[in-house]
C-alpha cells in the first residue's frame, strides 16, 4: 500500500470511508447512546481511544503474530484496552458509566475496531495505524454527536443538558425513544450518499 | 432486583424490549442478512442456540468463577472467550449429530461469536442481576425476539425490490428507516409487560 500522508488519513477515515455512514459498521452502540449529547461524545471519544491505540498495539506485533491465531490476539488486545476504559470510567465517571450500561463493554464486538485492525494495522507500519484508529473513531464521534444533537434538542430541548429551546417548546417524546435513533441515521445516511453522489457524476 | 417472574422476562424480552427494536443490538447482521426470508430464518435459529448456550456458561462462569475471585472486571475477556469456545463446540457437535442443521446453518456461526447481540445479553444480564432462571429466560426470549424481528425485515424487503426509492436511500438507509417503524409498532406492545 502507498504511504499515506496523516492529511489523507484523516480525511479517509472522517469523510470518504466514514465507519458509519458509508460502511455502516458499528452502528449498534451509535443508535443505543445518540439520546444525549454528552453520552455521544463519551462513547466517541472511548472508542477514538480504544480503536487508536489498539490499532498500534496489533501493527507493532503484526510480524510476530502467527496468521491463524490474529483474531483471538485482536479480540484479547482489544478487550484489554475497553476494560481499562471500563473501570477509567467507574472511577471517574460513575453515571455516565451507569448511563452508557453494557455498551461500553459492547466495544469490543464493535465492527469498527476489528475492521480497522484487519484492513489497516494488520499490513501498515504502527504510526499511521494509530493515526488511522484514530480517524475512523472521530469519523465515527462526529456523527454520534450530529444525531445527538437533533435528538437531544428536539427530546429533551436541551445541548449537553443546557436548556437552549425555552417553556414553549414540547419535547418530542418520539425524538429519544429508540425509533428516532433509526430514523436520523437514515436520514444522514441519505444526505451523505446524495452529496457524494452528486460529486462523482460532476 | 425485584422478583420478576421469567415468563414475564421471556414475554418481555420478544417483545417490548426486543434487542433490535429497543436495545440496537446485533444490528450488523441484521441489516447485512436480512435480504432473504430462509437465510434470516435461518441465522435467527444459529443466534437463539447459541444466545440460550452462552448466556448459561456466562452466567455460571461469572457467579461461581468471577465472583469469588474478586475478578468481575475481567468478565469482558472472560464472556467473549467463553462465547467464542461455545461457538467453536456448538459447530462440532453439530457437525457430528445434526449435520442437515449443520450445513443449512454453517455459514453463520463464526459470524456469531462478533454478533454484538450474544455480548450483549450477558453483559444485560449481569448489569439487571438476574438469577439464573430468569438469566435463561432471557436468552431464550430475546433470541426469538431478534429472529423475529430478522424475519419480518427480510420479507419486507423481498416486496421492496420492486418498489420505487429514492436513490441515496436504497440499501442501508431504507431498511434503517423500515426498522425504524418496525420499532414504532413495536412500542405499541408496551403496555403489556415492562422490564428495565
Amino acid at each position: 500500500m502507498a504511504k499515506h500522508s496523516a492529511k489523507k488519513i484523516f480525511r479517509l477515515g472522517i469523510l470518504d470511508e466514514n465507519p458509519v455512514l458509508i460502511q455502516i459498521i458499528g452502528i449498534c452502540s451509535a443508535l443505543a447512546v445518540t439520546n444525549l449529547m454528552m453520552n455521544s461524545l463519551i462513547m466517541g471519544l472511548a472508542l477514538t481511544f480504544v480503536t487508536g491505540i489498539s490499532s498500534l498495539t496489533i501493527s507493532i506485533i503484526r510480524l510476530y503474530t502467527p496468521k491463524h491465531v490474529r483474531m483471538m490476539i485482536q479480540v484479547l488486545i482489544i478487550a484489554a484496552y475497553v476494560i481499562i476504559v471500563d473501570i477509567f470510567l467507574k472511577a471517574y465517571m460513575p453515571e455516565m458509566s451507569k448511563a452508557l450500561g453494557p455498551y461500553v463493554g459492547l466495544i469490543i464486538t464493535n465492527c469498527i475496531i476489528m475492521g480497522r485492525a484487519e484492513a489497516y494495522a494488520q499490513i501498515n507500519p504502527p504510526i499511521p495505524s494509530l493515526l488511522d484508529g484514530i480517524a475512523a473513531g472521530l469519523g465515527y464521534t462526529i456523527v454520534l454527536l450530529a444525531i445527538a444533537f437533533f435528538r437531544e434538542l428536539m427530546g429533551f430541548g436541551t445541548i449537553f443538558g443546557f436548556q437552549i429551546l425555552g417553556d414553549w417548546w414540547t419535547p418530542w417524546t418520539i425524538m429519544v425513544m429508540p425509533p428516532a435513533a433509526f430514523f436520523f441515521l437514515a436520514i444522514f445516511i441519505w444526505i451523505f450518499n446524495s452529496k457524494r453522489e452528486g460529486e462523482v457524476t460532476k | 432486583m425485584l422478583e420478576i417472574s421469567p415468563f414475564v422476562i421471556f414475554i418481555a424480552s420478544i417483545f417490548t424490549n426486543n434487542m433490535i427494536l429497543s436495545n440496537f443490538l446485533g444490528m450488523c447482521s441484521f441489516i447485512a442478512v436480512s435480504k432473504e426470508i430462509p437465510t434470516a430464518f435461518g441465522l435467527g435459529q444459529a443466534v437463539t442456540i447459541v444466545l440460550a448456550i452462552t448466556s448459561i456458561f456466562n452466567y455460571l462462569l461469572y457467579e461461581y468463577v468471577l465472583i469469588p475471585l474478586g475478578l468481575e472486571y475481567l468478565r469482558f475477556i472472560v464472556f467473549i472467550v467463553s462465547i467464542a469456545a461455545s461457538v467453536q463446540l456448538l459447530e462440532m457437535v453439530m457437525e457430528r449429530f445434526l449435520p442437515n442443521l449443520y450445513y443449512a446453518l454453517g455459514i453463520f456461526l463464526p459470524l456469531i461469536t462478533v454478533n454484538c447481540a450474544i455480548l450483549g445479553v450477558s453483559l444485560f444480564m449481569i448489569i439487571r442481576e438476574y438469577s439464573f432462571i430468569q438469566s435463561v429466560a432471557f436468552s431464550i426470549g430475546s433470541g426469538i425476539g431478534w429472529t423475529l424481528a430478522i424475519v419480518a425485515m427480510a420479507g419486507i424487503r423481498k416486496r421492496l425490490e420492486t418498489a420505487p426509492i429514492p436513490k441515496g436511500l436504497e440499501g442501508p438507509g431504507i431498511t434503517l428507516i423500515i426498522t425504524g417503524l418496525m420499532a414504532m409498532a413495536f412500542i405499541g406492545f408496551s403496555g403489556i409487560v415492562q422490564i428495565q
